[in-house]
């Protein structure tokens, strides 16, 4: 295998666990709530522009921007939730498409009267640089990206399976009538999610910004590839999303290189489309 | 729909005040035609070109001595047409070609004008033109780069802004250059995206190159990509000795950040226009894209110059700073007046003569081209563009080829950050 491979899987691999951070927020809400969340490639968006403005305002770095930025859209999670998420539940499955979308747009462009259509970017270099392990290069901002992804991944996973919280989330997910009348406030819990869904979300935009472009159509950008991700993993499984996330990275790292980047998302969404129709419920989902 | 009214009632405004002057001197006035996105996605270019324009209305109506060198800038009004002066009539095209086409019509049939321009889009500039030719109607254009538009055989179209053939003569004769100065140009990697600018642009340019002996490797990728590492890697393995970069702002911002990630310098990087002439490209990534050469054919020159005094002149009247598609369309405003001037009529077919025989030199024009001459096609044959180097700390690009419009001199290799 030749060297400059290693370097492509590697980047995949880093690639991928950015992907995977930014669809656990996705996860949660899709997979346990069974809303699809259009708005959160712009969920993701507003962690990156938190990340910006505590850089601009205070000059600090992801060390304050990523607890800032988690914390604003898990505040932001919450309202959202109260304020649109609990009325479109109650309708049809197209008041719950077109009220989230119609909540992307809104942020969308509220970002983009704001700050303008200008591209921003974070200075080079804000997490530290580049390592180099005998010719190989990672960039300190993705590793730290790609290892926080592995935390949360794990945070969630645990949070679900090993804690009372995570039981009664799951238990208003499977039915929230048989939730409630065993004392578990259906409302409260899924508040909770959103905000967890929220906040990884934030999270995973303030780490993003440390070394991507940021610009208010940057969710749309983003975006697919976290849908993709969470059909690919399984809807609900946390540690799903990071098995594709890596899986997608890295597939697409390869074709980039070996085929022609203009081929990679041909080949990604062949083997995804493909995937699909020998295993619908995705790599660890539930049938 | 409140812009639109109050747009509505500005474009009235504009007719109400054009009828009293034609009334009381008509002969006096020649009416010009402008078709540009005033509203719709590309309203800001529109917005940006009829700034442009009124610029260039001061400087032919008014007197300014110190543009002397400029043809109509001497004395205020057309001296061809006993001192007459000119007036512009916008018409929105709202970004569609079908709107363009009929403000066209309008402006030829009910405003009478002696000319068009405009209309910034390709697709739009081709249905307006058309409609100008079946009537007769010179039409200058300035700013679209689709090389078909000179290729339909049209009497009454003619267009001023260099196209890809001209960007491919640009790029050879310059790495020419940088080749007698030490620099290798053998082999040439062209980056480039999948959208209509990337891939015509590309396209051409790989067919010029190849012809004269030079090797392609040809790395293409979807614009608006979440990852370059691949195409930079592929760069590093290949090691080509030129880089040219075909790309929007997005793709060439993330490619300026990977290339630093992955520690990658070609010795020669060199981006056409677009992406790279972005003022966002500058603050984002200018620092780590220090000494990449980049196509222009607007450049400020030094303090004095015609171009300066001209970019001050925007700058007052727009809040920005001049830029190379607001240059251009000004250029190609220019050159339909001239030729009026020099038919010293408004009669059509004495403009078009005026406009085949228009032989201007280099130091007539406010933009870095060889001059304006128009082949039979209606192209102009010395359309080009200078190169222009992102030097100081890569904050300012300065222009460095060919050597008499040089401010500085070029620096290579690559400095990267």
């Amino acid at each position: 295998m030749s060297f400059v491979l290693v370097q492509v899987i590697v980047g995949g691999l880093l690639l991928g666990a950015v992907y995977a951070l930014f669809s656990s927020g996705l996860t949660l809400v899709w997979g346990m709530m069974n809303i699809v969340n259009f708005a959160h490639g712009d969920f993701v968006m507003l962690g990156m522009y938190a990340a910006f403005v505590v850089f601009t305002l205070f000059g600090v770095g992801p060390l304050a921007g990523v607890p800032f930025a988690t914390l604003l859209l898990a505040a932001l999670g919450v309202v959202v939730y109260f304020a649109l998420i609990r009325g479109i539940m109650k309708g049809p499955m197209l008041a719950q498409i077109l009220g989230t979308f119609g909540l992307a747009l809104l942020l969308r462009y509220s970002v983009f009267w704001w700050f303008g259509a200008d591209f921003l970017s974070l200075p080079q270099n804000i997490v530290g640089g580049t390592f180099a392990f005998w010719g190989l290069r990672i960039e300190a901002a993705r590793l730290l990206a790609g290892v926080v992804a592995l935390v949360v991944t794990l945070g969630l996973h645990l949070l679900l399976t090993r804690t009372a919280l995570g039981s009664k989330m799951l238990a208003v997910a499977e039915d929230a009538t048989a939730a409630q009348l065993m004392g578990i406030r259906p409302d409260t819990m899924q508040a909770i999610a959103w905000a967890i869904a929220a906040g990884a979300t934030g999270l995973a935009g303030a780490l993003i910004a440390t070394f991507f472009y940021i610009v208010p159509t940057v969710g749309e950008t983003l975006g697919i590839v976290a849908f993709v991700t969470v059909s690919l993993g399984g809807f609900g499984s946390v540690p799903g999303a990071l098995l594709a996330g890596l899986l997608i990275g890295v597939i697409e790292s390869l074709s980039g290189y070996l085929i022609g980047a203009v081929y990679k998302d041909i080949v990604v969404y062949a083997l995804f489309l493909s995937f699909l129709w020998f295993r619908p419920q995705g790599l660890m989902g539930k049938t | 729909m409140k812009f639109e009214h109050l747009l509505g009632l500005a474009c009235a405004a504009m007719i109400a005040t054009g009828l009293p002057g034609m009334a009381s001197a008509e002969d006096k006035v020649v009416k010009i035609g402008a078709v540009f996105p005033m509203t719709g996605n590309a309203a800001s270019a529109g917005i940006h070109a009829k700034y442009a324009i009124e610029v260039a209305l001061d400087i032919i109506n008014n007197a300014h001595p110190e543009l002397a060198d400029l043809p109509l800038a001497k004395n205020a009004g057309l001296a061809g047409l006993g001192g007459a002066k000119v007036e512009v009539v916008f018409a929105d095209n709202q970004g569609s070609p079908a709107t363009g086409q009929n403000q066209a019509l309008r402006l030829i049939t009910e405003e009478k004008v002696a000319a068009l321009t405009g209309a910034y889009q390709s697709g739009i500039t081709l249905t307006a033109s058309a409609i100008a030719e079946k009537y007769g109607i010179p039409f200058v254009n300035g700013e679209s780069v689709a090389s078909n538009l000179t290729e339909r055989g049209f009497k009454w179209f003619f267009r001023t802004t260099p196209i890809a053939t001209d960007f491919v003569r640009v790029y050879y004769d310059f790495l020419t250059d940088m080749k007698a100065q030490g620099a290798k140009i053998n082999n040439v990697a062209l980056v480039h995206d999948n959208t209509e600018y990337g891939a015509s642009v590309a396209g051409t340019i790989a067919s010029g190159f190849k012809d004269k002996g030079l090797n392609i490797i040809d790395i293409g990728y979807v614009s608006n990509a979440t990852d370059v590492q691949s195409q930079v890697l592929q760069l590093k393995e290949k090691n080509p000795d030129v880089v040219l970069m075909i790309s929007y702002t997005s793709d060439a911002i993330l490619f300026a950040k990977t290339m630093q990630a992955q520690d990658y310098k070609p010795p020669l990087l060199l981006a056409d226009d677009a992406g790279y002439s972005d003022p966002a490209f500058l603050k984002a990534v200018g620092k780590v894209s220090q000494g990449v050469f980049n196509r222009s054919a607007w450049s400020i020159g030094p303090p004095g110059s015609p171009s300066a005094i001209i970019a001050d002149m925007y700058k007052k009247k727009s809040g920005d700073e001049m830029d190379d598609t607001a240059g251009r369309q000004m250029e190609g405003f220019f050159v339909l007046v001239d030729a009026i001037d020099r038919a010293g009529s408004t009669d059509p077919a004495k403009i078009q003569a005026a406009l085949k025989a228009t032989e201007l030199k280099p130091n007539q024009l406010m933009m870095g081209y060889k001059g304006v001459k128009f082949d039979d096609k209606g192209q102009n044959s010395l359309a080009s563009a200078v190169i222009i180097q992102l030097q100081d700390d890569g904050e300012t690009y300065l222009t460095i080829w060919p050597k008499t419009n040089a401010v500085k001199q070029p620096v290579l290799p690559y400095k990267g950050w």
